[in-house]
């Protein structure tokens, strides 16, 4: 007889709710959310579960495994043998069913990254060493994961002071970007609160795809903001070389 | 193709083998902690950090002497690699994690008392003054000059050269301290990161873009040189402590 494996997973609303037990046999190379499709198949065919490419690639079943912001898909539920696997969804966001929290926060934040601008026609060449730095970023799959354990909007709910982790990279994405004539360092150091930013690096710990989001993306933005309003000196040649054409600024 | 820069997937023995969240912030608390205890001890008791040709990192330079004081005379340098370390990005992790719960681990709750009072991140006094890192940087790049400087002297004994214990822990120590400096985010973005292009001067890769390449490998390893250099400090200045209480003699190897 397979072993069985125990899920408690979270049935409710946003009106509240609670953990339900649920025994699932365990087979070799089994990942939560197979485990969360064997309870929807046979034991309660109204569980609410996020998914679709079951490969770690679409970023839709992030929830949370024993308090950890996790990927259903990529986790292992070998890595649980002896214990409960406790599955709730994500914390930082409005419960909608079950597994399924409310990302569309998100959504509206991505509006206000001001969109790539070229800084000559299109269409352009670009070396690879440019554009290495950058295509890292391109790897983020929007799972916002990070989003969920960023404790300035996990515990601090602070959503309209700072703009999360996921947005850091897509800003550096653009802000870094060889051929981008756009200045986002201004929104950067204001509306988007880059400074909220303390540095724990948890985004990059729940990375499922192992972007180093705090040493690649925040912490060179936050140099450039460093340059641009904390450095006298730097301050003091960007008056000497005024009325030098700079970056045009992007507000929304 | 991929970037020097980023790291790739954790093996699997390593994944599933984490620490309960608690240990790091743990670690920093007693590490960081003891540190600093140490320091207080050996900058307010102690007004020489000289034994022969050994010169503690505590109290090197000599500014003190410069300006003819003879009292805390450690005081007058410490200040730097203090505000080097309060506004390094590492150190930043680890005392906001371990001093202040902010958090003490990822997807922990923050304390009950954090929500009453408004959260502010970076952008007020103290925490805004770690946008000066680099101006951090720049003076312990003058501080670390003058390390060097003194193990070289290190190595220089009365009767020519030569090498005892306290020499190879302080050259161990210089370049601990010299990686830890410039692996640095700040000397990173100072660089090249703060560039976006790095061929369009004339297509090839530019001096900038080959020492932010190097730099960004040294970073990857910031922290672990972070850890390194402060406990080489702490055993380079206790080692010539205990040589000028006497408690024994430095070895010479040759």
């Amino acid at each position: 007889m397979s072993e069985e494996i125990v899920l408690s997973i979270f049935r409710g609303d946003a009106a509240g709710g609670q953990e339900v037990e649920y025994r699932v046999p365990l087979t070799p190379g089994m990942v939560v959310l197979d485990a969360v499709h064997q309870v929807q198949a046979h034991q309660a065919q109204d569980l609410a579960v996020r998914w679709n490419c079951k490969a770690a690639h679409c970023g839709s079943c992030g929830a949370e495994i024993n308090g950890h912001p996790k990927l259903l898909c990529k986790t292992r539920l070998d890595d649980y043998v002896g214990e409960t696997v406790h599955i709730r969804p994500m914390q930082t966001f409005p419960i909608i069913k079950d597994l399924v929290a409310d990302v569309s926060w998100n959504f509206e934040v991505a509006k206000k990254v001001p969109a790539f601008q070229p800084s000559v026609p299109v269409p352009f060449k670009m070396q690879q060493f440019d554009v290495d730095r950058i295509q890292e970023f391109h790897h983020c799959i929007e799972c916002f994961l990070c989003q969920d354990v960023c404790h300035v909007l996990r515990d601090h709910n602070a959503k309209d002071q700072y703009f999360g982790p996921r947005f850091m990279v897509k800003m550096a994405e653009f802000e870094m970007h060889p051929r981008d004539g756009g200045d986002r360092v201004p929104m950067l150091a204001h509306e988007a609160g880059l400074n909220m930013c303390n540095v724990t690096k948890c985004c990059t710990e729940v990375c499922p795809q192992h972007i180093r989001i705090t040493d690649n993306a925040i912490i060179p933005l936050k140099e450039r903001v460093a340059d641009q309003y904390w450095d006298p000196l730097r301050a003091l040649f960007r008056k000497k070389k005024a009325p030098a054409a700079t970056g045009q600024s992007v507000q929304g | 193709m991929a970037q020097p820069m980023q790291t790739t997937a954790p093996s699997r023995k390593k994944a599933e083998k984490h620490l309960p969240y608690w240990v790091e912030p743990a670690f920093t608390i007693v590490a960081l902690g003891g540190f600093v205890i140490y320091a207080i001890w050996e900058v307010f008791w102690h007004n020489t950090g000289t034994y022969h040709n050994y010169v503690s990192p505590f109290f090197s330079p000599g500014v003190a002497g410069w300006f003819g004081f003879h009292v805390l005379t450690a005081l007058y340098v410490v200040w730097v690699p203090f505000l080097f370390r309060f506004s390094c990005y590492y150190y930043r992790k680890e005392y906001f994690r371990g001093f202040f719960f902010h958090p003490a681990g990822c997807a922990v709750a923050e304390p009950k008392s954090h929500k009453t009072r408004p959260y502010t991140g970076e952008r007020r006094f103290p925490f805004n003054l770690n946008n000066l890192h680099r101006y951090a940087w720049y003076l312990a790049v003058i501080v670390l000059i003058f390390l060097w400087k003194d193990t070289v002297q290190a190595f220089i004994f009365k009767n020519g050269f030569g090498v005892g214990l306290g020499s190879i822990i302080l050259l161990i120590n210089a370049v601990l301290l010299t990686a830890y400096t410039f692996s640095c985010h700040a000397f990173r973005n100072m660089v090249g990161g703060r560039k976006d292009c790095f061929s369009c001067a004339n297509g090839k890769p530019s001096t900038g873009y080959k020492w932010w390449r190097r730099v960004s490998s040294w970073n990857q390893f910031h922290g672990a040189w972070a850890w390194a250099s402060l406990f080489s400090v702490w055993a380079a200045d206790l080692y010539i402590r205990l040589l000028i209480m006497g408690v024994f003699h430095d070895p010479r190897l040759f």
